[in-house]
């Protein structure tokens, strides 16, 4: 019986001690991950990475202005569609969703987001490039939207319900049409939530590499119209990463350092503003 | 050894457990405050009180249950025979092994069958070889006076029971592996007057031979079942105090302080 | 999503009416004689994904549990921000890091010791090449593991805690009470987790694309280079050319497809029929 006891004690030191082994693996991975990037791109990462295009493979020196201003339009783009199409789905969803349709809609969303961006990516290839016979900055914002979609409408959705039924009511009750509700009180008073999902949808599409392969393909000139090929970060950094060359491979970690900068200060503003908003703490 | 022989013996005899300046907190809050008392051998003690008076911080004092809780903290003695169970080096988990404990609500394990139910403490410690469960699962079934109600449902799922039966396999769990002392904390508060009753009768035959102690907020209950009776009081700064403990005939027929009194003629609380 | 299935039937038609359903099967993929099959670029996929999912579930399972039930109050909100900090980090990031920092360690000393002492298994014999599926599998599960953690994590914490307090109360250690009744109690929400962890995994593109090597290989040998659908889908679909390559790469991304929303809805399915357990809970 001792023995058994003291089986029963070393399987539970151990298999708790292996818990908490696994918890400081995975904090492990991410702190090496942006502690390489940042040791290996920090010294790359000058105003003339920023402002400068690249230069001939052998000369020394020049940056990635093309690929961050592709970047930013890029996404500019994607918010533009994705943003109002996500926010019209979500309230749809939040207002008219208990029906079949918005079951439906629902189940959509929710299979769109495990679709693999590859896929949408092809998609799109089909749909745009295909049929207006050129790569273009357009089917990449396109198919970045399509990726942010379900993740703009459902935060939306989540947000707008969590409105208190009798503001709703009380608008309603002073003869105000349900649009107008919905715009005046439903939408203000779920803003913050709004405004996070879409940070985090932005900050999701920023560092989005395989769609761009088929739409965007990338472009070693500047930015020449939204209906031809544009450059991107990501697709740049994947360049980059699997050439030869030292150089490029500092190109591309520095990128990556500004990627990676980018997407984690938009998520810890994001859980700031949300544990300032709903006092969530978890 | 009969009853009334067992009455006769001195007191610090017949002691099961003996609680001496007990205090337990939630955080920074004061529970309980400077709580002594002595539990009877084989004999059903209730505890009583209006809520928030400690109660039940008190009863998961006794099988170390309180720490479980984020924050939780508990000083002072619990002898339990004798020993002290907060004594250093004293495992929680062989204290509780010993001391089971039934719950407010029914929570029986919904993923298990009403036989793996009662069986689950039997495995954790491994008391018997696999096959000689069986007959323990049946006599714990048949003490918490279930056996006849389930006998032809083992392999049903535990949480497809009735509310009752549900409690009552809960009792059979914690039997099965013979605890010497049963805490209960309200086992019957959400169940209806007939499987209430039942559970009475129940605790009338388990403490033929274990020691149960119960806390109730329903003074018929207590007054119906129990031998000893507590009664606990928040104090001004909200920790609860023990206010009066005795036989429970006198405790509810001539109470010794006057909050006592006001508690069980319905006067608060 | 019809619209999607539609357009993708419709452009990857001259390969599936060409190649039929040999595409499946057949093992060779040669754009120039026209030949190509799908079958090692199905393999790599299931190979990755389900090596990573062997790594990422007991980890993330130790980390929910952790982050769930024992991390004391004060650490519980910084290391779970920190888990999920890692889903943020755009994957060509991960692939770089895997490709410069993960790789060389894979190759040496990993591999070589697994090659040293489990030789004899067909897994670990081949050269050591660093980029394989073994990385493959290792960058997915880096992938997979913020995901699974947080819901694994989301569905301990919603196990009551009468459930843990009835375990303990019989005498179980923390553990036994964590492994016998907060884990069956979860199940469907860890199941859920998997399946959708394991649809991530099917479906990531660049980091794998970055690690496993480009090989198109039927062979058990982890340490091999590979392919997964969509890695070979990445890198090939801007050098192909005519409409049979071009179908083929489209048919292969159908597949993916396929594969995926079958992952998916089965997972759906699953949650579904676990659901008795979680009902029944409910009502306490």
């Amino acid at each position: 019986m001792i023995g058994q006891y003291t089986r029963r004690k070393v399987t539970n030191y151990l298999m708790l001690t292996l818990c908490g082994l696994a918890t400081l693996a995975a904090i492990a991975i991410l702190l090496l991950v942006v502690g390489y990037t940042a040791v290996n791109g920090l010294p790359y990462l000058n105003l003339e990475f920023i402002t400068q295009t690249a230069r001939p493979l052998g000369e020394p020196g020049g940056g990635m202005r093309n690929e961050i201003i592709g970047t930013l339009i890029l996404v500019g783009l994607a918010s533009a569609i994705g943003l109002p199409v996500g926010l019209l789905a979500g309230s749809f969803l939040a207002e008219y969703g208990d029906g079949r349709v918005g079951t439906a809609v629902r189940l959509v969303a929710d299979v769109l987001t495990g679709v693999p961006s590859v896929v949408i990516g092809i998609f799109v290839y089909i749909i745009m490039v295909r049929s207006m016979g050129t790569f273009s900055a357009l089917s990449g914002g396109v198919a970045l939207a399509i990726i942010m979609l379900p993740i703009v409408a459902r935060t939306t959705e989540e947000m707008m319900r969590l409105i208190p039924a009798t503001y709703r009511e009380a608008a309603l009750a002073l003869g105000i049409s349900r649009w107008r509700t919905i715009i005046s009180v439903v939408i203000p008073g779920a803003m913050t939530g709004i405004v996070t999902g879409s940070m985090l949808a932005v900050a999701r599409i920023t560092g989005e590499t395989a769609p761009l392969i088929f739409t965007a393909l990338g472009n070693r000139f500047g930015f020449s119209g939204l209906l031809n090929p544009i450059a991107a970060m990501p697709l740049q950094i994947w360049r980059y990463a699997t050439s030869a060359y030292d150089t490029w491979h500092q190109q591309a970690w520095a990128a990556s350092f500004l990627l990676v900068i980018f997407v984690l200060f938009i998520n810890i503003s994001v859980r700031w503003l949300t544990a300032r908003r709903y006092g969530y703490t978890r | 050894m009969s009853h009334e022989t067992d009455w006769e013996r001195p007191l610090e005899q017949r002691a099961k457990i003996v609680v001496e300046r007990l205090n337990a907190w939630y955080g920074p809050v004061h529970a309980i405050h400077d709580i002594s008392l002595t539990i009877l051998d084989r004999r059903i003690t209730a505890v009583i009180g209006p809520s928030g008076c400690g109660k039940s911080t008190l009863l998961r004092c006794l099988n170390r249950m309180h720490e479980v809780q984020p924050g939780a903290r508990a000083q002072g003695e619990v002898l339990l025979n004798g020993e002290n169970i907060y004594a250093s080096g004293v495992d929680p988990v062989t204290v509780r092994r010993r001391v089971g404990m039934v719950f407010q609500r029914p929570n029986p394990f919904p993923t298990m069958s009403v036989f793996d139910n009662v069986a689950a403490g039997l495995k954790l410690h491994s008391l018997l070889s696999r096959t000689r469960f069986a007959d323990t699962v049946e006599r714990a079934l048949r003490r918490a006076a279930l056996w006849d109600e389930v006998k032809d449902k083992l392999k049903k799922n535990g949480a497809a029971l009735s509310g009752g039966q549900q409690q009552r396999l809960c009792i059979a769990r914690a039997l099965a592996v013979e605890p010497e002392v049963l805490l209960m904390d309200e086992p019957a508060s959400a169940l209806d007057p007939m499987a209430t009753l039942a559970i009475e009768d129940l605790m009338r035959e388990l403490v033929q031979d274990t020691t149960i102690v119960i806390v109730t907020h329903n003074m018929q209950q207590a007054a119906r079942v129990s031998d000893k009776t507590a009664f606990l009081l928040a104090n001004a700064q909200g920790a609860g105090e023990l206010i009066e403990y005795g036989d429970t005939p006198q405790v509810f027929t001539n109470p010794k302080d006057e909050r006592t009194e006001a508690y069980i003629t319905g006067r608060f609380g | 999503m019809v619209a999607m299935t539609g357009y993708l039937l419709e452009s990857a038609w001259p390969a599936i009416t060409r190649l039929g359903v040999e595409f499946l099967t057949r093992v060779e993929w040669d754009p120039v004689q026209g030949i190509f099959g799908a079958l090692p670029g199905i393999y790599g996929t299931l190979l990755t994904s389900v090596l990573a999912m062997a790594i990422a579930i007991p980890v993330s399972l130790g980390v929910a549990i952790f982050l769930a039930e024992l991390a004391p109050n004060w650490l519980r909100g910084p290391a779970s921000l920190l888990v999920e900090m890692l889903a943020a980090v755009p994957s060509v990031v991960i692939g770089l890091w895997g490709l410069f920092v993960m790789v060389p360690v894979i190759r040496s000393p990993i591999e070589r010791w697994l090659g040293q002492s489990l030789g004899f298994l067909p897994f670990f014999q081949g050269p050591p090449f660093g980029v394989g599926f073994l990385a493959g599998g290792l960058i997915l599960a880096i992938m997979a593991l913020p995901i699974l953690t947080a819901i694994a994590r989301d569905s301990i914490l919603a196990v009551p805690s009468s459930q843990r307090e009835a375990m303990l109360a019989l005498g179980a250690t923390r553990w036994e009470a964590i492994s016998q009744a907060v884990l069956p109690y979860a199940r469907s929400g860890i199941v859920a987790a998997a399946m959708l962890g394991f649809g991530r995994a099917l479906g990531e593109t660049m980091a794998v694309t970055m690690v496993i090597g480009n090989g198109y290989r039927l062979t058990p040998q982890l340490f091999s280079p590979g392919n997964t659908m969509a890695s070979k889908i990445a890198i090939e679909f801007n050098e192909a050319s005519g409409d049979l390559y071009i179908g083929a790469l489209v048919e292969l991304g159908l597949v993916l497809f396929a594969i995926t929303l079958v992952v998916n809805l089965l997972g759906r399915i699953m949650i579904r029929w676990m659901a008795p357990g979680q009902r029944v809970g409910a009502q306490q």
